[in-house]
C-alpha cells in the first residue's frame, strides 16, 4: 500500500517544525474571528455578499477582463496576456530585457502568482539578481526553500532558525530578538531597493471599473518595489478581477481580518498607473500580467468556486491536517485546503491524485472561509474523481462493503464474523492500530437486545 | 408518495418495500411520536448499549420506535474515499429499508444525519435533502425538551464532563442541543478546555490511511481535554469516540468516553 504523500512526509517532519506550524496557527484564530467581528455587525452577509460578487465576476470574466484592460491602457499600464506558466515567464523575461539589457537586480514584492509560474529561477537563469524584500519571502529565499504558508512563507521555522540563517549571510551579529533581525533585512534590502531597475510585484484585486491594481501589505516593501525600479511588472491570476471600486471596502476588510486579524492592513495601495508628468517619483512603466494557467478550464468545471479565493489563507490556520503537516506536505505551491483544492484543479487529478484525501472533512475551512467556498464538498468530487479514474488504490475493497451493505442477511452475517476481525490482516487495520487500539464490542449487543424485548 | 420519490434513484425501491421486517413496541394512551432509528454501522458493530440509550431516551421522551432490522450502512465510509457507486448501492438499501417510510428517523450520529441529509443529494443530484434527525436535535428542536426529564431513583454519582462537539454536527447546523440536555442533568459538571471546536482526527478511512496525522490530531485533542480535568469525554458520534478512545487505550491515559445519550439514559432509571 502506497503512503499518501502528506502523510509520507509529515512522518519525516521536525518536532520542532511541527510545533512551530502549529503553534502559529492557533496562535491568532481567534484575533481573526475577533477583528472580523469588529468590522461587520452582518459578518455571515458579509460573507455572502464577497462569495456573491465573487461568483459574479467569475460568471462575468468575458467583460470584466477587457473593460480591466482597456481602463489599465487608459491609466497608461501594459496589459499583457499569459496562457500559461511558460508564456508568462517568457513575457516578464522581455519586459525585464528591455528595462535592463544587461542584468541587474529585480526587486520582488510577495506573490503567490509568480510562485506559481516559477519565476525567480526563470529570471535568475536569465541573469538577472532576484530579491524577495518580504521578510518571510527573503528568509526563503537565503534558505533556499520554498514557502509553506500563502500568508506567512515561514511559518515551518522558528526565531533561531531565522538567526542562524541571518548569521550566515552574514547580514550582522547573531540575535534572536526579531526587532533586531528586522533591522539588519532591512538595512540589506534597503540597498537593493535602491539599486533595482524592476519591480515585481502580485496584485490582491484589480478594479475593472477604474483599471487599478490594489495591493496590501504591513511591511512596506511592495511600496518600495512598486515605486523605487523605473518599471513595476504586476502579475495577477485573472480571477483577481472586482468589478467596481465600491467592492473594495468589503474584500479589503475580510482580507485583513481573516488573513492577519487586522482590521486593515498597515499599507494599502492603489495602484493607477506609472508616474504623471508632472510627478517627481513613481516606476516609469507599469506592466500588468493577466495569467490564466488553467483557470479558465476551472471555471467550467466542479471546481470553480475555488477561483473565489482571495489567498487569505485562514483555512490553512484552522485546518488539523495541515498543523500536523505543515504546508511543504502539500507538494504544491497553494497548501492547506485551499492547495489540496486548488492543486489538482489546475494542474489535473492526476498530477495530485491523492492530496484530497489528506483532510478529516471537519469542515472548520469553509467555516472561516470568507468567501465561502465549500473546500469540503470539493475534497469529496476530487476524491470521486481520483476513484473514478482509477488513480488511487483504494485501501478498503468498498465493492465488498457493497456486497454486505446491501442486504440485511449479509450484514448480519458480516457482524457476526466480527469477532474475527482482530486476527485478520488488512492494511486499513494495520494503519488504525499503528497508533490506535482497535475497536471491541461493548456491552450488550443492540440487536439481541432489541430481538428480546418483542 | 415517498416511494415513489426514492423510486426513481433505485429501481429496487418498491419491489423491496414490502421485505421490511419490523417490531414495534405497545403503544399506550395518547398517539406517540413514531420514530424510525437509524442505528448506524458503528453501534451496530461495536457500540450496542449506545442503540440502546438511543431506544430508551427516544421511548421516555414519548416517541414509539421502529427498528428495520435490515438496515445495514448510510454508505458514508465508501462515498468519503470516492467510491460513489458503492455509496450509491448504500444508500439505495437505506432508502429501501428505512427512508421510505413516512415516520421520523432518528440517528444517534451527526455524522450519518450528515451524509443522508448533505451526502445523498450529492450522489443523487436532483434530490432533495432527505429528512433525517441527529438524536439531540430531534429532543430539543422537535419534542421541544429543553431539560431532561429525570425520573432514576438514585442520582447517578457526579462527573466531570468534557463535552465534543462533533465537525459533523456544526456541519448540519446543531446549535449545542446534544451539551444543553447534559447541562440539565444534575450530576454533570460540564468543564470548558481549549480549543474545543477542533476535530478528532478520526475522517473515517482518513484514520487508517493518513494513521500518523490522524493521531497527532486526536492526541492534541486529549492533551486539551486531560488540562480540564475531565472524568470523561461525551459526544454525539461513535466516530469521533472511537478514535478518541483508540488512542486513550494506547496510551493508557485516564479518561473515558461516553454517548450523550448514555448518560441521558442514566437519568431514567430502570
Amino acid at each position: 500500500m502506497k503512503i499518501p504523500s502528506v502523510e509520507k512526509f509529515s512522518r519525516d517532519l521536525a518536532t520542532e517544525t511541527v510545533e512551530s506550524v502549529r503553534s502559529a496557527s492557533v496562535a491568532k484564530v481567534d484575533a481573526r474571528s475577533n477583528a472580523l467581528k469588529i468590522a461587520f455587525d452582518d459578518l455571515e452577509g458579509a460573507r455572502t455578499q464577497a462569495a456573491q460578487i465573487k461568483d459574479y465576476v467569475l460568471d462575468n470574466l468575458p467583460n470584466l477582463l477587457p473593460q480591466l484592460e482597456l481602463k489599465c491602457r487608459l491609466n497608461g499600464i501594459e496589459v499583457h496576456w499569459a496562457k500559461n506558466a511558460s508564456s508568462a515567464r517568457k513575457t516578464i523575461l522581455e519586459i525585464c530585457k528591455a528595462a535592463a539589457p544587461e542584468g541587474g537586480s529585480i526587486v520582488k514584492a510577495k506573490s503567490m502568482a509568480t510562485e506559481e509560474i516559477h519565476l525567480n529561477k526563470h529570471l535568475i537563469k536569465n541573469g538577472y539578481e532576484v530579491v524577495e524584500t518580504d521578510l518571510g519571502e527573503y528568509v526563503v529565499q537565503i534558505d533556499d526553500d520554498t514557502p509553506s504558508h500563502i500568508v506567512t512563507p515561514i511559518i515551518h521555522k522558528n526565531r533561531k532558525q531565522v538567526a542562524k540563517s541571518f548569521e550566515r549571510e552574514g547580514l550582522g551579529p547573531y540575535t534572536e530578538v526579531p526587532s533586531e533581525l528586522a533591522m539588519q533585512a532591512r538595512h540589506h534590502l534597503r540597498e537593493k531597493f535602491r539599486e533595482a531597475k524592476i519591480g515585481i510585484s502580485g496584485v490582491n484585486f484589480a478594479v475593472a471599473e477604474s483599471g487599478r491594481i490594489v495591493l496590501v501589505e504591513n511591511e512596506g516593501n511592495n511600496r518600495l518595489s512598486t515605486t523605487a525600479p523605473d518599471v513595476h511588472i504586476a502579475v495577477m491570476g485573472l480571477e483577481k478581477v472586482l468589478p467596481s471600486e465600491t467592492d473594495l471596502p468589503l474584500f479589503l476588510r475580510l482580507l485583513a481580518g481573516s488573513a492577519t486579524g487586522q482590521q486593515m492592513t498597515t499599507y494599502i495601495h492603489m495602484i493607477s498607473g506609472p508616474r504623471r508628468k508632472d510627478e517627481m517619483d513613481g516606476p516609469k512603466e507599469v506592466h500588468l500580467v493577466i495569467l490564466d494557467n488553467g483557470r479558465s478550464k476551472v471555471l467550467n468545471g466542479p471546481y470553480k468556486e475555488i477561483l473565489r479565493c482571495i489567498r487569505c489563507g485562514a483555512c490553512l490556520n484552522v485546518c488539523p491536517v495541515y498543523r500536523q503537516a505543515s504546508g511543504h506536505a502539500y507538494n504544491n505551491v497553494y497548501s492547506g485546503p485551499l492547495g489540496a483544492v486548488l492543486g489538482p484543479a489546475l494542474e489535473g487529478v492526476e498530477k495530485l491524485p491523492d492530496l484530497a484525501k489528506a483532510s478529516t472533512l471537519c469542515g472548520s475551512c469553509e467555516e472561516v472561509c470568507p468567501v465561502k467556498i465549500p473546500i469540503p464538498r470539493m475534497l469529496l468530487q476530487l476524491r470521486e474523481e481520483a476513484n473514478r479514474k482509477g488513480l488511487v488504490k483504494e485501501m478498503i475493497p468498498w465493492s465488498m462493503f457493497s456486497v454486505g451493505s446491501t442486504s440485511g442477511f449479509r450484514w448480519r452475517l458480516g457482524l457476526k464474523m466480527l469477532p474475527l476481525a482482530p486476527i485478520a490482516k488488512h492494511p486499513a487495520k494495520s494503519g488504525w492500530e499503528e497508533f490506535k487500539d482497535l475497536p471491541t464490542k461493548e456491552g450488550r449487543d443492540f440487536r439481541k437486545w432489541w430481538n428480546g424485548r418483542s | 408518495m415517498r416511494i415513489r420519490t426514492y423510486a426513481r434513484y433505485d429501481a429496487e425501491v418498491s419491489r423491496s418495500a414490502s421485505n421490511i421486517s419490523q417490531t414495534e413496541p405497545m403503544t399506550t394512551g395518547a398517539p406517540k411520536p413514531k420514530v424510525r432509528l437509524m442505528l448506524t454501522c458503528l453501534c451496530d458493530a461495536f457500540f450496542g448499549e449506545v442503540g440502546i440509550a438511543t431506544v430508551r431516551v427516544l421511548e421516555h421522551a414519548g416517541c414509539t420506535v421502529v427498528f428495520d432490522k435490515d438496515q445495514t450502512c448510510c454508505g458514508q465510509p465508501p462515498f468519503n474515499s470516492g467510491d460513489w457507486t458503492a455509496a450509491r448501492l448504500a444508500a439505495g438499501h437505506l432508502m429501501r429499508t428505512t427512508l421510505i417510510h413516512k415516520d421520523t428517523v432518528v440517528t444517534p450520529s451527526a455524522s450519518c444525519a450528515a451524509m443522508v441529509r448533505e451526502g445523498y443529494p450529492m450522489l443523487y443530484t436532483d434530490m432533495a435533502h432527505p429528512e433525517i434527525f441527529e438524536l439531540g436535535e430531534y429532543l430539543v428542536q422537535h419534542l421541544k425538551i429543553e431539560t431532561w426529564p429525570i425520573t432514576a431513583k438514585k442520582m447517578p454519582a457526579k462527573t466531570k464532563v468534557a463535552f465534543h462537539s462533533s465537525c459533523h454536527g456544526r456541519g448540519i447546523g446543531l446549535k449545542g442541543e446534544q451539551r444543553q440536555l447534559l447541562a440539565s442533568l444534575p450530576w454533570v459538571e460540564l468543564v470548558p478546555f481549549d480549543q474545543g471546536e477542533q476535530c478528532c482526527g478520526f475522517g473515517g478511512a482518513f484514520s487508517a490511511n493518513h494513521p500518523s496525522i490522524s493521531a497527532g490530531i486526536g492526541m492534541e485533542k486529549l492533551k486539551n481535554i486531560l488540562e480540564s480535568g475531565a472524568d470523561e469525554i461525551v459526544g454525539g458520534d461513535m466516530g469521533c469516540l472511537m478514535q478518541l478512545n483508540g488512542l486513550i487505550k494506547r496510551n493508557k491515559l485516564k479518561i473515558k468516553t461516553r454517548h450523550f445519550s448514555q448518560l441521558l439514559a442514566e437519568g431514567i432509571g430502570e
